[in-house]
This record gives C-alpha cells, structure tokens and sequence, in this order.
C-alpha cells in the first residue's frame, strides 16, 4: 500500500479537510452572516449592510469604547512587544550559550500560560482589597491611603491589560527573531567593520535587520496575531464582560458580548468580519513599514 | 578595530566583561518575567492562613500539598472525580498532538517537495492564514460543529485544533532545506513518495516535528473554548475546563486563590516540561522561519 502512495492527495487531504472546516468555512459564515439578522432560532434573515451601518452609526458602545479600546490596546502592545521581542533577541545572541537558553526559556515562559491560567496571579496582584499585594505595598509605603480597585476602575484596567499583554508577549516570534539573530554569517559582520561600520546601532541596521528580514517578518505576523488573539483579557481581569464601564472592551470581547449574551449572530458576525479585516490591514501595512527598511 | 570587534560578537562562546551591560537589562526582565510564575508556584503550596495573612507574604513559609488537596476533593463533590478531567486532557491531548504532527508534516512534505497543480496557492493561503485567529470566528465555527453534529463528542475537542497554520508553515520551510538529491536518488531506486517521506524525511525533520508538537501541545492541553462550549456532559470535559470554573465553584475568594494557583501551576508544569526538553530543536526550527 505504503508503496503506491505517490499523489500528492495521500499527503493533503488531511490537512485540507480539516483546514477547510475549521479555518475557511467559518470566515466564509462569518462573512455571510454579517449580512443577516439571526438569533440562533429562526433562520438567518437577509438584510444587507445594515449591520454594518449599525455598528458604525447606532452602535455607540463599539464606536466609543470597543474601537478606541481595540485601537490603543493593539498600538502600543504590537509594536512594543515586538520591540522588545527584537532587543531581548538581540541581547541574547550577546551572551554565551548556556545563560541564553536559561533567558530565553525564560522570557518565553509567560506566552505558555495561556490567558485563564494566570489571571489568578493578576487578580490576586491586582486585587482590589489590602490583601492584594500592590495594595499592600502601596499601603504600607504610604502611597495610598487606602486600597485602590484597580481591575473594577477603568482608568487602571485598559494600563494594566498592556502590561500583562506585554509580560506574554515574547512568543513564537520572539523565538524565530533569536534564531534568526544567531544565524547572521559572522563575516557580515566583520567585513562591515572593515568598510568602516562604527557601532553597534549602525551593525543593527545595517547588518541585523537586513539579514534577518524574513524572521523579523514572521515575528510582525506572530506580533500582530497574538495582540489580537488575548483579546479575552480585560475580561478575565475584571471578572465580567462588559468590562467596567467598557474600559477594557475589546472587539473579541464585543463579538461574545452581541453572539453569547444577546445571541445577535448576524450582529456578532459584522463585528467579526471587521476584526479580521483589520488584523489584515494591520499586517499588510506593517509588513510594507518593515519592507521600506532595505 | 580588530581589537574592538572581538569583544562583542554574536554568539560568544564564554563571558566578557562587555557583556555585563546585556546581563543587567537580562536580568532585571527576566525576574519581572518570572515573578509571576514564582508566585503561581509559592502560592499554590500556601496553607490557608498564609492565603489569608495580612499583609500577604510573597514566598511560603510552610508549604503543603492543602491546595492540591483540595482541588481534586472539590471535583469530587460536584460528581466528576478530578481523575477523569485528567484522563479526558491526557487523551485528547496525546492523540491531537499525534495526529498533528502527522497531518501537518505529511501536507509539508507535499507543499514542499511534491509537484501538483495549485501548490503555489496552497501555500499562500496558508500563509495568508498565519494571520488567522480563531477567537474571531468563535460563532461561525461553533455553527459549523454543530452542523456537522461533533457536539459532545472527544473528536470536538482534538478536530478543530489539528490544522496549525504556523506549523505548517514552519515544517514547509524546513523541509525545503532538505536537498532534492536524497529525494532523486531514493526515487530512482524505487521508493514511492510515501516511503521517502516516512523513512528519510521524517527523520530530518525530527526538530520541525518536535515544534509543531510542542504548538499543537499548548493549543490542546490549554483549549478552554472546547469543552465550555462544544462539549454538554461533564464526563468528557478537560481539565482545562474545570480549572476555568474554578472561580464560580469556589463560593470564598481567597481560598480559591490557592486552589487556583495549585491549578495554574498543573496546567504550565507539562508545558514548561516539554519545552525545556525540546528548546534546542524549536530554535533549529526557528532558523528557518521567515517569510519571504
């Protein structure tokens, strides 16, 4: 049998199948269903662009908070998680082999932990009483006088969603940037030093980036994908969605907000739609910023 | 200029003083890192009145397995005995990250090395697909579980999971390093292109192999979407599941906090485990990853 197998069809349908059920056909209903008002009982209704319209004219709660939200989440933990991923990266290929791969396992450590299984480190951390040990501190140092509530209070909660999205950040991306540093021929370097190449800023960009370009690319991708993918956060943080005031909605947050607890999937699927759109756009215009580099 | 060079390359083999500057930012990030992870691990061996102690104490002073103790009691109480979420992860978790490997390598393999029409397509939907995040599509995808009738079923909980668009993409490119000739030279003796795969490319490709594993791990093994909502009886939930209610069951906060740490710290040990074991491939791997 095994000695027959020649057509490519041996090795793809597998992954196909599977890729196709579970990745394509549901962007695919995404799609058709933001063109549709469904409640999960009666068959999907077509109504055109209205859920779109909705969501940017009527939805005050999208435009006022879940797209601010999203927007200044998503700016500020890409790019600097994935800055810090380069110059963690970049750091490390400075030391010898055996105090790096204790940094590096490390820093990757916190991007094992998926989302639910430390939130109780942070709300414990964070917690709103004087048991909670930044209260705590912050008490008996004299800052505050009394406990702040930092996870119910939206003016804490979207800061503290950045700092606990940046401590997992270092991920795939961070991993294959530090494989890439690593595999850079030495005598690029040395030979650059010779045309006159002074310092290290300048053997960054002049010899680092270039000729780690693809991986700096592949940590974009990974950079922008897992901004989006913790999307859940702020919601786990406060322990309920909608998060306080909104504070911490994010889209993914919205999108479970309008399908689960309103079971407005037509709604929901709109949301979506844009969600994907942007992760798109925002990839697409990274990966042009990162390309004007050479 | 020689002189200078010396003293800060890439990759060195022992500690220079130059080097210093890199240990102190190193350092100071990688004890931030690790603070909460320490914590998670002093936390969950914290006997009550530690949990309690004003002003709360970072590391414990009198460890016990208490925490532990009582999250496999608490299981018992609400009807499923803690052993069978264990059972439930450990079996979905060995036959996905199995079936994984297998399906991941086996479509890399084509997409890298086979020749068939609609390849160069393939490949870029895939890659167009790294920007994919399956939280986005939450509804339409459970439409399309529940259509195809996989609710409340064990496949639920492993099919959805199998096809990793990144660990396709990072075999694909490993194997392109692997050189036609060996392929060539096994052909003209005979091999139909299942037996290259699995008698020479496997082999090579052990360090991909071992990546997607540990990917295909991770998403499985800390899959909470499953079982909350593909899943309606509780017998076949993961432990993963039940972690994620912790919280509700638990009617005291702070008592909880323990058991909940106890249980963080069982989800991440495997994970950290694995990956500690298998570092030094996942890096060969990532040698190999860019996007081009």
């Amino acid at each position: 049998m095994i000695r027959r197998m020649n057509s490519p069809a041996w090795f793809l349908t597998p992954y196909i199948v599977l890729f196709v059920t579970f990745i394509i056909i549901p962007v695919i209903l995404a799609i058709g269903l933001s063109f549709t008002f469904f409640n999960t009982i009666e068959t999907p209704e077509f109504i055109g662009l209205r859920n779109y319209i909705e969501l940017f004219t009527r939805d005050e709660v999208f435009m006022q908070h879940v797209l601010p939200n999203t927007i200044r989440f998503a700016f500020i933990v890409g790019p600097v998680g994935y800055m810090m991923s380069f110059l963690l990266a970049w750091m490390l290929a400075q030391i010898p082999h055996r105090p790096r791969t204790l940094f590096a396992i490390i820093l990757y450590s916190p991007s094992m932990t998926a989302g639910i299984a430390m939130a109780v480190v942070w709300t414990v951390m964070f917690s709103g009483n004087a048991t909670g040990y930044i209260n705590a501190w912050l008490l008996n140092w004299g800052f505050v006088q009394e406990p702040v509530q930092f996870l119910q209070s939206p003016e804490y909660l979207m800061n503290i969603m950045i700092v606990v999205s940046l401590w997992g950040s270092m991920g795939v991306g961070f991993l294959a940037m530090l494989a890439g540093i690593l595999n850079i021929d030495q005598t690029l370097y040395e030979a650059a030093y010779m045309d006159g190449m002074k310092n290290r800023w300048q053997e960054i960009f002049y010899i680092t980036i270039p000729s780690m370009k693809p991986q700096m690319l592949f940590g974009a991708v990974m950079a922008v994908v897992g901004t989006f993918q913790v999307g859940a956060i702020g919601v786990q943080l406060s322990g309920a969605n909608p998060t306080p005031q909104y504070a911490g909605q994010l889209m993914v947050n919205h999108i479970e907000d309008f399908g689960f607890i309103r079971y407005l999937m037509g709604y929901a699927s709109a949301v979506s739609v844009f969600l994907l759109i942007m992760i798109y756009t925002i990839s697409k215009v990274t990966f042009s910023l990162l390309g004007e580099k050479d | 200029m020689a002189k200078s060079f010396s003293g800060m390359k890439i990759n060195p083999k022992r500690y220079h003083r130059s080097q210093l500057k890199f240990y102190m930012i190193l350092v100071p990030m990688a004890l931030f890192v690790a603070l909460p992870i320490m914590f998670i691990i002093s936390h969950a061996f914290k006997p009550m009145n530690e949990l309690f102690a004003y002003p709360p104490r970072f590391f414990v002073r009198v460890p016990t397995f208490n925490n532990f103790r009582n999250l496999i009691n608490l299981a018992a109480d609400s009807g499923i005995p803690f052993s069978r979420y264990l059972f439930n992860s450990v079996l979905v978790t060995v036959i996905g990250v199995f079936l994984s490997i297998l399906f991941t390598s086996l479509a890399a393999y084509a997409l890298s090395k086979l020749k068939f029409k609609g390849k160069k397509l393939l490949f870029e939907i895939n890659t167009l697909a790294l920007m994919f995040v399956p939280i986005a599509v939450t509804i339409p995808r459970y439409l399309t579980i529940s259509r195809l009738g996989l609710i409340d079923s064990y496949l639920v909980l492993i099919l959805p999971l199998l096809a990793i668009p990144v660990g396709l993409f990072l075999v694909k490119q490993f194997i392109d390093q692997t050189p036609n000739e060996v392929i060539e030279s096994a052909k003209i003796d005979g091999a139909s292109e299942m037996q290259i795969f699995l008698k020479i490319i496997v082999p090579i490709i052990a360090p991909a192999i071992a990546t997607v594993g540990i990917l295909s791990f991770q998403l499985i093994w800390n899959d909470v979407v499953g079982p909350t909502l593909y899943i309606d009886s509780e017998s076949m939930k993961t432990l993963s599941f039940y972690f994620s209610t912790l919280a509700a069951l638990v009617g005291n906060p702070v008592a909880g906090q323990g058991m909940m740490a106890a249980a963080s710290l069982i989800m991440f040990v495997p994970n950290i485990v694995i990956f500690i074991f298998l570092q030094s491939k996942v890096m060969n791997t990532m040698a190999h990853s860019g996007l081009k």
